[in-house]
């Protein structure tokens, strides 16, 4: 999910003319599946990616999931930028799942962007050209004569100009020009500016439909009961109070699971309550404090597979070492907690399915109820919502699996499954829980030797590359996997938001045990990065240096402070994007802790909309910090404790800190801005404690170190 | 099953409905107004908050029996053309993410701005426990202030 987007794909573009009059442009990555749809009219006028009508008007589709990360802004931004066209005259449209029309209609690893940059603008530019081109036929005179100024096509010397509306239909009878170029950094007038989410009035207004809003003639609402534990299946159930109970239509067995139609939520909610379900256990019921002895079981192990990474030899290192520097940390599991709870719309047929919900990664959504179905995958239609919050939970498809079975069982009625909260916070797919155990080796000459990253962790647990990697002549990280009924899944910054925060909790104790400062510390260890490297380097070390240096001088690291004000400092690389940030705590008289302010800056490449990127950064970096400090899912015999939100504490508004963001002006291709700011933000704020308070946190949630005000 | 005639967003509807249903769901699944929005059903997170009498109350532990007279605003009623100060400005601070949760925050800050017109962070933070899961915290007290302004 990571590194740079490939960016030479060759793209196709190319048009079909409306019937109502008008100019589309296709686009596709695949040139052989482009040339079966030519001219089909209706269809194509549904997914193309951009519509020009004879009035003027502009509509651009966009193609990826919106899932809370603005992509329904930004996507299209690049495509008005190139065609010159006025964003207020822009409208845009969600493109439903077409793998033949778009690619990578995905909303997950903080790409979107990144793998659009390139080719969303082509197909800006090349609608410009072929406006310009008709223009130029029209006027008889060379298109290099004529530019575009805000939706019109304009002769640069004689003062002619033309409507991009007036325009369309020859424009449309023209061929596609090829490789058109793109404007060049520095010449945008679009991309940079403050662009607010293009959905915003219908969200205010409370018009937008979400999934949970989906509702359609005949349909019925379903709750199903899934089974109470992780390792526990359905033996059998008495439905016969349900069934009575007012508003129920159905009661059915779904595989493991029990589903109660009716209609309403409400009293399907109630129904499923007066259900008796028996539920036997298969024997791996496991607690989560079971679990963490056994990762510790595993840690206190020699590594059995390969190393994840292997540079020099770290154990002639540590016999050699002047000084071990020595933690482990552990990390809970979690619960992704949208606001909007999983639910999803489905309508099965005898020959075709129509999905409709919100979904992160439509296409392996479909992929699986055609196999579930055994219906072909062009049968079934996938819309998506926006969604309430994914944060990679919504990358499952159990949700869309239970709708379309539901469905089908009911006897071919449309149903909207909808989760409770207690459903979803029980029933769901977790951030794993992991161990780290960490070690490095200090020669006599007070430097960083060895760096040895060793995890346990459900599916193991590791970013083999992240910095310090790169940095330390001998780096070694080993991983075991651990196997449990408990379903996991990636959560927002996968991974990285917890090795960041061991990590970077892990530098600031050996700069703490080498009496460096933290951020000198990293800029030495970068230096040798970029002088010396060890292995392979995934990050620019001069890219990483300037956002720690502009972090310092944001922050006014190292500068003298009241004496009850205290920093921590933490910088992580994931996504392509470098980020380093510093947090600023308040240390009262009773000795306890506050966290005052969050000072961040990222270098995330060309910054498309300053206001959608600066209230990503901000909510990740809350969202860090109040996973950090509050945040764990534990289970007893495979039951998860917590149920609710009276149980699991989500940060809240008087919580968050204040939070300064600065991003370094960058010209290069854009990088990853959804995730990014989460992993670093829990260590910083836990290295701020270290320096006011001389503990060092590894554990999450903060908050049960009694240390906080 | 009972009959309530209830007056939401100025308008009567009549609804025969458990007088236990949350008035949530009857504003979502019976009437269909959806902009309320469903996200705990213990009053923890204020998705689902409206007003009852001019109160910001969670509708989704508020049985649609105990509504009794008074008078419901939902999201949709907040002003006839979105205009509403709140609304205004949270267009203006651009703070939806994915929006799920802000009609609920809406309603807990136009609430507010009724009792306490200029409100300071303190009342700002007593009055906003509402989630957002997206964190857009900072920029719903910066739209609360802009809208105190309105």
């Amino acid at each position: 999910m990571e590194g740079q987007a490939t960016l030479n794909r060759r793209n196709f573009i190319r048009l079909s003319a409306l019937t109502g009059g008008g100019l589309v442009l296709g686009f596709n990555y695949f040139l052989s599946s482009c040339t079966t749809e030519q001219g089909s009219g209706q269809a194509f006028d549904l997914n193309a990616f951009v519509r020009i009508d004879t009035n003027g008007k502009v509509t651009i589709m966009s193609p990826n999931p919106e899932i809370g990360q603005g992509v329904k802004t930004s996507l299209p931004m690049l495509v008005a930028e190139e065609l010159d066209v006025d964003w207020k005259n822009v409208q845009v449209e969600q493109a439903g799942l077409d793998t033949e029309k778009y690619s990578r209609q995905v909303a997950g690893g903080s790409g979107s962007v990144r793998e659009s940059w390139e080719s969303f603008r082509q197909v800006g530019a090349t609608a410009r050209q072929m406006l310009i081109n008709a223009a130029a036929a029209a006027w008889a005179v060379s298109p290099g004569e004529c530019t575009t100024e805000n939706g019109m096509v304009v002769h640069k010397t004689n003062g002619k100009k033309m409507s991009y509306g007036k325009l369309v239909e020859s424009a449309s009878t023209l061929e596609v020009p090829k490789d058109v170029k793109v404007k060049s950094e520095g010449s945008f007038r679009l991309i940079g500016q403050r662009i607010p989410n293009i959905d915003n009035h219908a969200i205010v207004t409370g018009q937008y439909k979400y999934g949970i809003d989906t509702k359609r003639e005949g349909m019925l609402y379903a709750t199903i009961i899934r089974p109470p534990a992780f390792g526990m299946t359905l033996e059998s159930f008495d439905d016969s109070e349900a069934k009575k109970s007012a508003g129920v239509s159905q009661v059915l067995r779904i595989e493991n699971k029990i589903a109660v139609l009716g209609r309403s939520t409400w009293e399907v909610m109630q129904a499923a309550k007066k259900i008796k379900a028996q539920w036997k256990d298969d024997g791996t019921l496991e607690s989560s404090a079971d679990m963490t002895q056994k990762l510790h079981e595993l840690l206190a192990k020699a590594p059995k597979d390969k190393p994840r990474r292997k540079d020099g030899n770290i154990a002639q290192a540590f016999a050699s070492a002047a000084k071990v520097v020595e933690l482990d940390f552990d990390a809970p599991f979690l619960a992704h907690n949208t606001m909007e709870p999983m639910n999803f719309f489905a309508h099965v047929k005898a020959d075709g399915a129509e999905l409709h919900g919100p979904i992160q990664l439509p296409e392996r959504a479909r992929k699986r109820i055609a196999e579930l179905l055994k219906l072909p995958e062009e049968k079934i239609s996938v819309m998506m919502t926006r969604m309430g919050g994914g944060f990679g939970r919504r990358l499952m498809t159990d949700f869309v699996e239970e709708a379309a079975l539901v469905s089908r069982e009911a006897g071919n009625i449309p149903v909207n499954v909808i989760w409770s909260r207690e459903d979803d916070m029980t029933g769901g797919f977790y951030r794993p829980m992991y161990s780290y155990k960490y070690k490095a080796a200090i020669d006599k000459d007070n430097k960083l030797i060895a760096w040895h990253h060793h995890s346990a962790g459900v599916g193991g647990s590791a970013s083999p590359d992240s910095f310090p990697a790169g940095a330390v002549a001998h780096y070694q990280v080993d991983t075991h996997s651990y196997e449990t009924p408990v379903s996991t899944a990636p959560w927002r910054g996968p991974t990285h938001n917890y090795i960041a925060f061991s990590e970077q909790s892990f530098m600031d104790e050996i700069a703490h045990q080498t009496g460096k400062d933290p951020v000198a510390l990293r800029l030495e260890l970068l230096e040798q990065a970029k002088n010396n490297p060890a292995g392979k380097v995934n990050y620019e070390p001069d890219r990483f240096a300037a956002v720690i240096r502009k972090a310092a001088e944001i922050s006014g690291w190292g500068k003298p402070k009241a004496a009850n004000i205290f920093q921590g400092f933490a910088a992580h690389f994931s996504f392509a994007s470098y980020v380093a940030q510093v947090a600023e705590v308040e240390k009262q008289a009773d000795g306890k802790v506050k966290l005052k302010k969050m000072y961040c800056v990222v270098d995330c490449g060309t910054v498309v909309n300053p206001s959608g990127a600066e209230t990503q950064v901000e909510g990740s970096i809350i969202d860090g910090i109040g996973h950090a400090m509050y945040a764990e899912l534990t289970l007893t015999k495979g039951k998860p404790d917590q149920t609710n939100f009276h149980a699991y504490r989500m940060i809240r508004m008087s919580e968050a800190p204040e939070v300064e963001i600065h991003f370094i002006d960058s010209k290069a291709a854009p990088t990853g801005l959804g995730e990014p700011a989460l992993p670093p933000a829990g260590a910083a704020l836990a290295n701020a404690v270290f320096a006011a308070s001389g503990v060092r946190l590894k554990n999450q949630p903060f908050i049960k170190s009694g240390l906080f005000a | 099953m009972a009959a309530f005639s209830l007056t939401i967003n100025n308008k009567k509807h009549d609804v025969d409905v458990d007088p236990q249903m949350p008035l949530l769901w009857v504003l979502r699944d019976v009437i269909g107004l959806t902009g309320t929005k469903f996200g705990c059903g213990i009053a923890q997170c204020g998705a689902c908050t409206v007003h009852v009498g001019g109160n910001a109350v969670r509708s989704c532990t508020l049985p649609v029996g105990n509504v009794g007279q008074e008078k419901v605003t939902t999201i949709e009623g907040l002003s006839e053309k979105g205009d509403h100060p709140v609304q205004k400005a949270w267009e203006e601070t651009d703070v939806p993410q994915c929006g799920y949760c802000q009609s609920g925050q809406i309603m807990a800050a136009a609430a507010l701005l009724k009792s306490h017109p200029a409100p300071s962070d303190e009342d700002i933070h007593n009055a906003m426990t509402n989630i957002c899961r997206c964190a857009t915290y900072n920029r719903i007290k910066k739209a609360i202030k802009l809208a105190s302004t309105k």
